[in-house]
């Protein structure tokens, strides 16, 4: 980004969404969305997290309870499928873990320097109920 | 589609009625409102026109003043013409919030009856108000009385509008004296009063779904200094607009606004600057003076106290041996506001004429033609000393052993 002069900043501080216009942008999918360099979704906030959901493709049963509670929209969905998590944008909050209702969980936290593939082979077992002891 | 409201030539208004009826005229597509002393009746008149049919918009009743300005910006930045108005308590509650509409370059226009600020509470007039936010980024225009009050409101609307100036204006006028005051007022009929405004222009509005854009960004070190430079330079450029809009004013109506009013200037030894009511008292004073004891008295009124017409006042105080800058608000531990903008003004001009200061006025206490008179008199002194006889902060109408600092 160029650090240009007072004469060039936008009036008012206002941000602009998009470099172009588009319409019906509600049916238009992010990775299409003509994004403006100064756009939140252009800038990587990846260093902030230190912990970080790993997803569990085996287990999930696409009830979209993650991408619906992620506040960063960090949760990537097609089609109301599952894909993974988008690491450019997620914080490591763990919320979609907490929300997630399988049973294992198919979102865990894990160091944010551990492999997925290490986390995968580490993932728990189905946890018995407890009326089964 | 509005109704249009039946007008006499003249009408009997007072203040708060003359601001009620230019919000009306300007046809606002928000007003959110909290009511406060002495500023209600603007907003109350107001929803009563709507309810009654006279106006094509929305009131939007909120729980604070911090809300009501806050809901104007939003709704400014939303894309549609807003106003509001407050006093005292109130203002100083939406003073966060003020600082927010002249940065984002949002266009609200805030009508102010200036009343004094707790504690002690005091409901009545004096400038108090309008100091707190003399700061803070906005237009301030000052009327002496509610015919000025009405035209600068529905020329507020025209000069903050305006895409070369894009920033939120307040229109002054004080408590009771001029808001509670009912005197006659020639208003326009409602299709000129809005033809002269003009149709609200949107400028990057939130509600533009296929351009969206963000209102309210945070900068840092790397970026705030240009963002609030620019700002000022556009405040400092709006009086091109404000002259403009003045001219055309005239056009429509034969009366004529400055940014710097004078009164009797023309051949003035000493001379009083002051804002709001004071200004007609001052001339009152100054005009007995002339006639009974020879003084060569003069007024100067400060119609735009933002952008500070610091050239025109230079001009105005160009002959005079003698100044007194009335500041109506405490000064809190230095000398009066006027006072120092005056002398940074006369600082730099050929003239250096002897400046000193007076606190009057605070929390309603009346300015009278003597005291007024007892002004011109100490100036009169100053000027034949060609120095200062007096010290330089007074208290003008105050009990108790006399007061001064400096």
């Amino acid at each position: 980004m160029e650090y240009v002069g007072w004469d060039k900043v936008t009036t008012g501080t206002i941000i602009e969404s998009f470099s172009e216009p588009v319409e019906n942008v509600a049916y238009v999918r992010p990775e299409e969305r003509p994004y403006s360099p100064m756009n939140s979704h252009e800038a990587s906030v990846a260093s902030w997290r230190f912990i970080k959901p790993v997803y569990n493709r085996d287990i999930c049963i696409d009830c979209q309870f993650c991408w619906v509670y992620c506040p960063d929209t960090s949760i990537i969905s097609r089609d109301k499928k599952m894909i993974g998590v988008d690491y450019e944008h997620c914080k490591g909050c763990g919320i979609c873990v907490e929300v997630c209702p399988t049973n294992p969980k198919s979102l865990l936290m894990f160091d944010e320097n551990k492999p997925n593939e290490e986390a995968l082979s580490e993932w728990p077992e189905k946890k018995k109920k407890s009326k089964d002891k | 589609m509005a109704e249009k409201y039946e007008l006499q030539e003249v009408e009997v208004w007072d203040g708060n009625m003359a601001a009620a009826h230019a919000f009306r005229q300007a046809q606002i597509d928000v007003v959110a409102a909290y009511p406060i002393t002495p500023s209600t009746p603007i907003v109350q008149n107001y929803s009563k026109f709507l309810a009654d049919g006279y106006v094509d918009g929305e009131f939007v009743m909120v729980e604070s003043e911090h809300s009501a300005m806050s809901a104007c910006l939003a709704a400014g930045a939303a894309g549609g013409r807003v106003a509001t108005a407050t006093s005292s308590q109130g203002f100083a509650l939406m003073v966060e919030v003020l600082y927010q509409a002249s940065g984002m370059r949002v266009p609200v226009v805030l009508h102010v009856v200036n009343r004094a600020l707790a504690s002690p509470l005091n409901v009545n007039g004096d400038h108090s108000d309008m100091y707190l936010g003399r700061d803070a980024g906005w237009i301030n225009l000052c009327s002496f009385n509610p015919q000025e009050a009405y035209d600068l409101t529905l020329m507020a609307f025209k000069i903050g509008e305006d895409l070369n100036v894009r920033l939120p204006v307040m229109v002054h006028q004080d408590g009771f004296i001029s808001s509670h005051t009912a005197q006659n007022v020639r208003p326009l009929q409602d299709e000129d009063a809005y033809k002269f405004i003009g149709d609200y222009k949107e400028v990057d509005p939130m509600l533009d779904f296929s351009r969206p854009v963000t209102y309210g960004a945070q900068t840092e070190e790397d970026w705030h200094f240009e963002h609030k430079a620019k700002q000022h330079k556009a405040l400092m450029e709006s009086v091109s607009v404000i002259d403009d809009v003045f001219k055309e004013f005239e056009k429509l109506t034969g009366r004529k606004y400055n940014r710097v009013e004078k009164y009797m200037m023309d051949d003035a030894e000493v001379a009083i600057v002051a804002l709001g009511t004071t200004v007609e008292s001052a001339e009152v004073a100054a005009k007995e003076l002339r006639e009974k004891e020879g003084i060569k008295a003069g007024v100067v009124g400060l119609r735009v106290l933002r952008p500070f017409p610091l050239e025109e006042l230079k001009d105005a105080l160009k002959n005079v041996k003698a100044v007194a800058c009335l500041d109506r608000s405490a000064p809190g531990g230095t000398l009066g506001m006027l006072f120092n903008e005056v002398s940074a003004a006369m600082y730099h001009s050929e003239n250096r004429p002897v400046i000193n200061n007076y606190i009057y006025g605070l929390g309603g206490r009346d300015m009278t033609i003597e005291n007024l008179k007892e002004i011109f008199k100490e100036a009169k002194a100053n000027a034949d000393a060609g120095k200062l006889t007096t010290p330089l902060q007074q208290f003008s109408g105050l009990r108790g052993p006399k007061l001064a600092f400096f």
